[in-house]
């Protein structure tokens, strides 16, 4: 096909424009890794691949729950330090018990409650989404902080460790040496981006997430239970980004209270990068992929030709406004 | 007066194409100076896609607009403000929390060395409000104001433009009785001062009270343009609107009635005062009629559990039923088609199909609550089918329908539950003539298939028309209830009308 190249065919516009709505960033990121293969050093490297992947796999694991928040019509930040809160929570319980599964479900138990908190309020006392997790953002960095008694919790369990660190497939070098490998926090990231997006697209629970970001009163009249569909997205969001914070503990080895400082926006951008609609009623989990990736390939991309992080600050926000007039510009056309 | 051969305002030619859609083919009329044009159509019909060439809110594809003999094609709408023409649509484009003479001169307040001269600017608005016979304070937030008032600063907006072509949208749709006539003095000024105005208007005897010509569009396309409207009677307009006649409006059949399908006892809750007691009969349909602010809309919500009733018990077919919230009542088999379809109708930017299924599709899922696609397709086709939906396709934004297409969408859904008992609000406001028949001609026939009907409208012939029994609301409460031959459309409004408390008291 190259159709794109001409746009004197107005009877194929419509399946071109349908296809280019569906998987425009998609596009866009295979042109990126193609640029940057390249351009460039080291960046088409098994390593480097390998890197990116587990890079992005904390923001696209709390990506997943964030566009069902931004499809119904609301807004997270309080996943910005429910992720080092998980993190320091499933540290503290190991430290105390040696039980994983205890730690673990202390950590996500707690994201749930955090997230059941800014469920009811949103939902039921109708506080601004943005306020009530602004509030609630604040006060879960200060029960990470008490709890960590401001100090990063080591962890040494291995079983711990085993957790974010095993791998498959394992390819090695000639020499012996690791290759290029898929570790568990990346799995579960895919894993999770296959579970929501099947949610969102095929269930009652993901298609109402749209309807009440569409409408919410016309959702409510018609039957949609919009109060119970709102509590869950928000529980969800909640444990999974205390699920986020336990791998990245483990990976790290640590539970770090000062850990993923200003994670929420770099979430919260990468799906509105992808093509998800603040307003909500609108958004697809390859938008969300495709967001997550572009952003994960520019930073490193970026990293590889050792580009200062002050500018890199000013490219990821130059790139986030103008993925957004884009949306805009076509959306209007 | 100016050359009578060439019109002030002249659409030469306009097209206009949308993605799979033509919403204009060629459309040329004019305007003449010192005349009120009406501008007819079915919804759908291209007449607000030929208002936004007009105001450079869209450009046409092809053709253009000449205004005194000049031609133009807006780009933006402050051209078409340049070239002094102002569109003044249904719902006001005004900023409510500002003052009366701000939204007046907004984007050319008076001003001294950058500072707004407050003053001034009260004097000349002042000024310009007297000049349209209002006597508002212009230092009046705009949100005080009630609608018809409103509509009155918009006017005096586009006169301090030097508006010469004013286009008007339904001005009429929400205004009172006594605020119409206030309007039409208006507009009958303006002609005389020698604009060019034009009327769009679903209503036939505004257009023979106040118009001087007429425009007929159907599906884009110019139908035909009457000079003068001397020798013209409404059916010939109708006519020309769908394209066929349309003999009796309504099509009233009488049916034989059931059993009790739903009875209502001491309903009260937030807009009812009174405790409502009412009941419907399978294959009846019930009329409520009101004013606006009656309490009809209220009445349904409570039945609907939309809003929580306080007190009363509801049965449906002889069994008693709890509604607290929408959910229940779908389940109980009452559904409501709410008066505000863009409000609390549709969800715009989802497609028909999803809008269709929208209530239904909980009760077809498998394990975990996975929709089956196969049945959502398929009852969105059949209700669309059914219905006579004009849609491109199931996967179209519902948006992009016409608001008579978009209705039927709603009536799909409800259709696709098991309904005993539907709540119509409004079910024809703002639908054009050929939707409205086809949903009276629905109404009768689920009636007859056993359904109880409820229609809410403000529209008394529509209700006199449908109904087999009318109930009346005043202020809150069942006021009166009458029989389809009982039901006299002068009777029915005096038991509508407030009694009025101020009259009563002694002075």
């Amino acid at each position: 096909m190259t159709a794109s190249s001409a746009p004197a065919s107005p009877p194929k516009s419509g399946g071109a424009a349908a296809l280019l709505d569906r998987a425009g960033m998609l596009l866009i990121l295979a042109l990126l890794v193609i640029v940057c293969s390249f351009t460039v050093p080291n960046f088409a490297s098994p390593n480097n691949a390998e890197s990116v992947l587990l890079q992005v796999s904390t923001v696209g694991i709390v990506a997943t729950t964030m566009l069902f928040c931004l499809a119904s019509g609301n807004f997270d930040l309080s996943v910005g330090t429910l992720i080092p809160a998980g993190g320091v929570l499933c540290a503290l319980v190991l430290k105390d018990t040696g039980n994983l599964v205890l730690a673990i479900g202390a950590a996500l138990g707690f994201g749930a409650l955090v997230g059941l908190i800014n469920g009811v309020v949103v939902a039921k006392c109708k506080i601004n989404p943005l306020i009530t997790t602004l509030s609630t953002m604040m006060m879960v960095k200060g029960v990470a902080f008490v709890f960590a008694d401001g100090k990063s919790i080591g962890i040494a369990n291995d079983a711990v460790l085993n957790l974010a660190n095993a791998a498959f497939p394992v390819f090695h070098n000639e020499r012996g040496g690791v290759l290029f490998q898929i570790t568990a926090p990346v799995w579960i990231c895919f894993a999770l981006f296959f579970l929501f997006g099947f949610l969102l697209n095929r269930t009652i629970f993901g298609r109402n997430t749209l309807a009440i970001g569409g409408n919410e009163e016309a959702a409510r009249l018609a039957g949609i239970p919009v109060d119970r569909v709102k509590i869950t997205i928000f529980v969800l969001q909640g444990a999974i980004a205390a699920l986020a914070g336990v791998l990245l503990a483990s990976r790290m080895g640590i539970g770090d209270p000062k850990t993923a400082q200003g994670i929420e926006l770099s979430i919260i951008s990468a799906c509105v990068l992808g093509g998800v609609s603040l307003t909500g009623g609108v958004g697809r989990m390859s938008y969300v992929i495709a967001g997550v990736f572009i952003m994960g390939i520019v930073e490193n991309a970026m990293n590889l030709l050792s580009i200062d992080s002050f500018y890199q600050y000013i490219v990821r926000g130059a790139i986030l406004l103008s993925a957004v007039l884009f949306d805009r510009f076509r959306t209007r056309r | 007066m100016s050359n009578a051969a060439h019109p002030y305002l002249v659409f030469d030619d306009i097209t206009k194409t949308y993605p799979g859609v033509k919403a204009l083919r060629g459309v040329s009329f004019g305007v003449e100076e010192g005349t009120v044009h009406a501008l007819m159509g079915e919804n759908g019909a291209g007449k607000s896609t030929l208002l936004k060439a007009l105001s450079g809110a869209h450009q046409p594809t092809t053709g253009c607009l000449r205004i005194g003999g000049k031609e133009h094609v807006f780009t933006s709408t402050s051209a078409a403000m340049a070239a002094g023409v102002a569109v003044i649509y249904q719902e006001l484009h005004l900023v409510p929390e500002m003052s009366v003479a701000e939204n007046i001169y907004l984007g050319h307040l008076p001003q001294r060395g950058g500072i707004v001269d407050r003053s001034r600017l009260n004097e000349l608005a002042a000024i310009q409000l007297r000049r349209l016979g209002e006597d508002i304070d212009p230092d009046t937030k705009l949100a005080r104001l009630p609608i018809g008032q409103r509509q009155m600063v918009e006017i005096a907006k586009a006169l301090t433009r030097g508006a010469k072509v004013i286009a008007f949208d339904e001005p009429t749709s929400s205004l009172s009785a006594r605020e119409i006539e206030k309007l039409f003095t208006v507009i009958r000024d303006l002609r005389r001062e020698g604009c060019a105005i034009l009327y769009v208007t679903h209503r036939m005897e505004e257009v023979f009270r106040l118009c001087d010509a007429c425009t007929v569009l159907r599906d884009g396309a110019h139908v035909r343009t009457h000079p003068s409207l001397q020798a013209i009677t409404p059916d010939v307009l109708v006519k020309d609107m769908v394209g066929r006649d349309i003999a009796d409006v309504y099509g009233y059949q009488a049916r034989a009635h059931g059993p009790v399908a739903l009875q209502v006892d001491g309903l009260v809750g937030p807009g009812v005062r009174a405790p409502a007691s009412f009941s419907i009969a399978r294959g009846e349909i019930l009329g409520l009629f009101g004013l606006v602010g009656a309490g009809r809309t209220e009445l349904l919500k409570l039945l609907f559990g939309a809003t929580p009733s306080t007190a009363g018990t509801i049965r449906v077919h002889d069994a008693p039923v709890t509604v607290r919230r929408p959910a229940e009542a779908i389940r109980a088999g009452i559904v409501y088609c709410t008066e505000d379809r863009k409000k609390e109708g549709i969800v715009p930017i989802r497609s028909v199909k999803e809008n269709c299924n929208l209530s239904a599709r909980r009760s077809h899922v498998s394990f975990g609550g996975v929709i089956n696609e196969t049945w959502e397709r398929e009852n969105a086709a059949e209700q669309t089918t059914a219905l006579a939906v004009k849609t491109p396709s199931l996967d179209q934004l519902i948006k992009h329908l016409s608001g008579g297409n978009q209705q039927k969408v709603i009536l799909g859904r409800w259709l696709s539950e098991d309904v005993k008992v539907l709540m119509l609000d409004e079910p024809t406001r703002g639908i054009d003539v050929g939707a409205k028949s086809e949903i009276y001609k629905l109404m009768f026939k689920l009636a007859a298939e056993g359904m109880a009907v409820l229609v809410v409208s403000s529209d008394l012939p529509e209700v006199l028309g449908l109904a087999d029994r009318v109930l009346v609301m005043r202020q809150g409460r069942l006021a009166a209830e009458f029989s389809r031959a009982d039901a006299a459309p002068e009777r029915v409004l005096a038991a509508a009308l407030p009694i009025d408390t101020n009259a009563a008291r002694p002075v």
